[in-house]
């Protein structure tokens, strides 16, 4: 029972930092109809701002902290809109497939850039935040861990805040809905196009950082895995549907935490994408979504 | 009288024989790379008949391929010396290589009904990913193989590839690809490419022919991948991961996407870049003016940023490909 528990705040955690990136992926293709195939080099340059933030820190203190978090999650809004407008905008009315190969080129020059410039050798995250060990009966929590779980949940709450209740956040409810329409009744599109690849972006960010609190060494191609099971996660969830991202996030995080304790760990990686041909096969749009008909 | 493309196939392997034949008088370093040279060429081929005529956009290529070199290396090693030993020196090697080759795209084949039926429901983005995680998967099945060597792989695999096998296949497969799709039958591929919907309007069964594809495109990868494997003598589940499917990809594109002479102009440049480059790397330079570049091996550590900027560039400028000059079906914007 004990370990029961154990395993499952540990996949609530990696959970969590799934959910973050899912997020991404979800509000672009909301916006967009596309997927950001480069998202996941977002959340490595995400954990490499900050490695180098958290590097120039004095000492770790939850100041310092929050401090190299947020320094980062603005390093990556940056990113995320500057790579909005040099690729994707000249492209916005062009075949899905030229869209596809454009954001898979993206994401393979941060990668390789990311191999320059910063090295291909993994490198030690530092730790950002004063770091406690809680023993709570049989069950060990680490502070990272609940560092992980609490801001997740901060930023999750922050953006529902944003998507439901502020004037941009219906903008882009309205372009994911019906972009022609928006633009009708006055959304520069362009606008909030660039807002969403911001907060998503900088939520990749976030989820950069924790990640890397959790595993303690980045390399250029750390992106690769989490990034390709943020997208199983915002698949299972529906893609296009931000609670779904977050549940899928959690659920996809709990099972390979399980799958990983068990004696199948060695086809972990295997599983998310088993999970993801049987939700498509099986549920197309996802657990929270809706199916939508093709019109011609 | 045979139609011209059978000639044309004959030729080439009589070619492929004639090539074969020079083989003992060229440097190993360089028959390595015509041998790569024409792996290359029937994997970008192959590729393009998925991604470039159907328009199934795939990521899983190097999948394919791992099946085919564990089924072809399996069967050399494994397979031949318990049950037909005879096969296994001499003249009968000769027999054997090819069964083998084809006992791998078979397998490659099946694998690709298992991952197309399922998956060819879906569109664009989501095909991309189901085959990318399809290649992941296999990786982890054979990591996890030990009696095919686990995550160390195979190694001592003979060393059957010689030029004419390759340009044999290489042949093989550009008529096989360029007469399917040029048949009244291999219209249904463009179809597809074009307009899905319209082309199932029309009565196009468009599941069987994006099946086809894959089954076809597979076979060939499967060719290709026991070509590799008894062409470096040594195979892993890290040699055809994610990073493999994307090089053949980059061919493809390069080469505009359903124009075969292009693809196969990508496949032997792409496969030649990085050997010039190291080589460039390795000579010392002394050009008047060329400080800044008289070591020139930070280009080869660049080729794969050279490659991926490559690839944004083209989709920007010229999404038809560097080697198509009609723009007869470059891809039209749909709304």
């Amino acid at each position: 029972m004990t370990e029961f528990a154990q395993q499952l705040i540990n996949g609530l955690s990696l959970g969590a930092i799934y959910a973050l990136i899912a997020l991404g992926y979800t509000m672009v293709y909301g916006v967009l109809r596309f997927i950001n195939f480069a998202h996941s080099d977002v959340f490595m340059v995400g954990s490499f701002a900050g490695f180098y933030i958290g590097r120039g820190m004095p000492k770790e203190s939850f100041a310092t902290g929050f401090l190299a978090l947020a320094g980062a999650m603005i390093v990556c809004a940056v990113l995320g809109v500057t790579i909005e407008r040099l690729a994707y905008r000249p492209l916005r009315n062009r075949s899905k497939l030229t869209v596809l190969i454009t954001a898979i080129g993206v994401s393979l020059l941060l990668e390789n850039l990311g191999q320059f410039i910063f090295g291909a050798a993994p490198k030690a995250f530092p730790t950002l935040f004063p770091v406690h060990t809680f023993k709570l009966g049989g069950l060990v929590i680490n502070s990272s861990q609940l560092v992980v779980l609490v801001v997740a949940l901060a930023l999750l709450g922050a953006l529902q805040y944003i998507v439901l209740r502020t004037k941009v956040g219906t903008a882009m409810r309205a372009v994911s809905f019906n972009p022609q329409a928006a633009s009708l009744v006055g959304i520069n599109n362009d606008r909030i196009i660039s807002f969403t690849f911001a907060l998503g972006s900088a939520l990749a960010a976030a989820g950069g950082i924790l990640y890397s609190l959790n595993y303690q060494a980045i390399d250029p191609l750390m992106g690769v895995l989490p990034g390709l099971k943020a997208f199983v996660a915002a698949v299972l969830g529906g893609i296009g549907n931000i609670p779904g991202a977050a549940l899928g996030g959690l659920l996809l995080g709990v099972v390979e935490t399980f799958v990983n304790g068990s004696r199948f760990s060695t086809f972990t990686d295997a599983i998310a994408f088993a999970i993801l041909i049987a939700s498509l096969l099986f549920r197309p749009a996802g657990l929270l979504g809706k199916m939508q008909v093709e019109k011609v | 009288m045979l139609p011209r493309s059978q000639v044309a196939l004959l030729s080439a392997i009589a070619m492929a024989g004639l090539l074969a034949a020079c083989a003992s008088r060229i440097d190993d370093y360089f028959a390595l790379i015509i041998s790569n040279i024409g792996i290359n060429v029937i994997l970008a081929v192959s590729l393009n008949l998925i991604n470039g005529y159907t328009g199934q956009f795939s990521l899983g290529h190097a999948g394919f391929m791992a099946v085919g070199a564990y089924t072809a290396a399996a069967i050399t090693m494994f397979g031949a010396p318990k049950f037909a030993p005879a096969f296994t020196q001499g003249a009968g090697v000769h027999a054997l290589f090819p069964i083998a080759l084809v006992g791998g795209g078979l397998a490659a084949a099946l694998a690709g009904v298992l991952v197309g039926a399922p998956s060819l429901r879906l569109k664009g983005d989501y095909l991309a990913i189901v085959t990318l995680g399809f290649g992941e998967i296999i990786r982890v099945l054979f990591r996890n193989v030990d009696s095919l060597g686990g995550a160390l792989g195979l190694n001592g695999i003979p060393a059957y590839t010689n030029l004419f096998w390759v340009y044999a296949f290489a042949a093989l497969t550009v008529y096989v690809v360029v007469s399917m799709v040029n048949s009244t039958y291999g219209r249904g591929f463009l179809a597809v490419h074009d307009d899905e919907i319209a082309a199932e309007a029309m009565g196009i069964n468009t599941t069987r022919y994006k099946i086809t594809a894959f089954v076809v495109g597979a076979f060939f990868a499967g060719v290709a991948g026991g070509l590799y494997g008894h062409s470096i003598l040594t195979i892993a589940p890290t040699g055809f991961d994610f990073m493999r499917s994307i090089e053949i990809v980059v061919m493809v594109i390069l080469g505009g996407m359903g124009n075969t002479t292009g693809v196969i102009i990508a496949a032997v440049l792409l496969t030649l870049l990085p050997e010039g480059l190291r080589m460039l790397a390795g000579a010392p330079v002394s050009l008047p003016f060329s400080a800044p570049f008289n070591n020139l091996k930070w280009i080869a550590e660049t080729r794969m940023i050279i490659y991926s900027l490559l690839v944004i560039v083209l989709m920007l400028a010229r999404p038809q490909g560097m080697f198509s000059w009609t723009n007869r079906r470059a891809t039209k914007p749909k709304v």
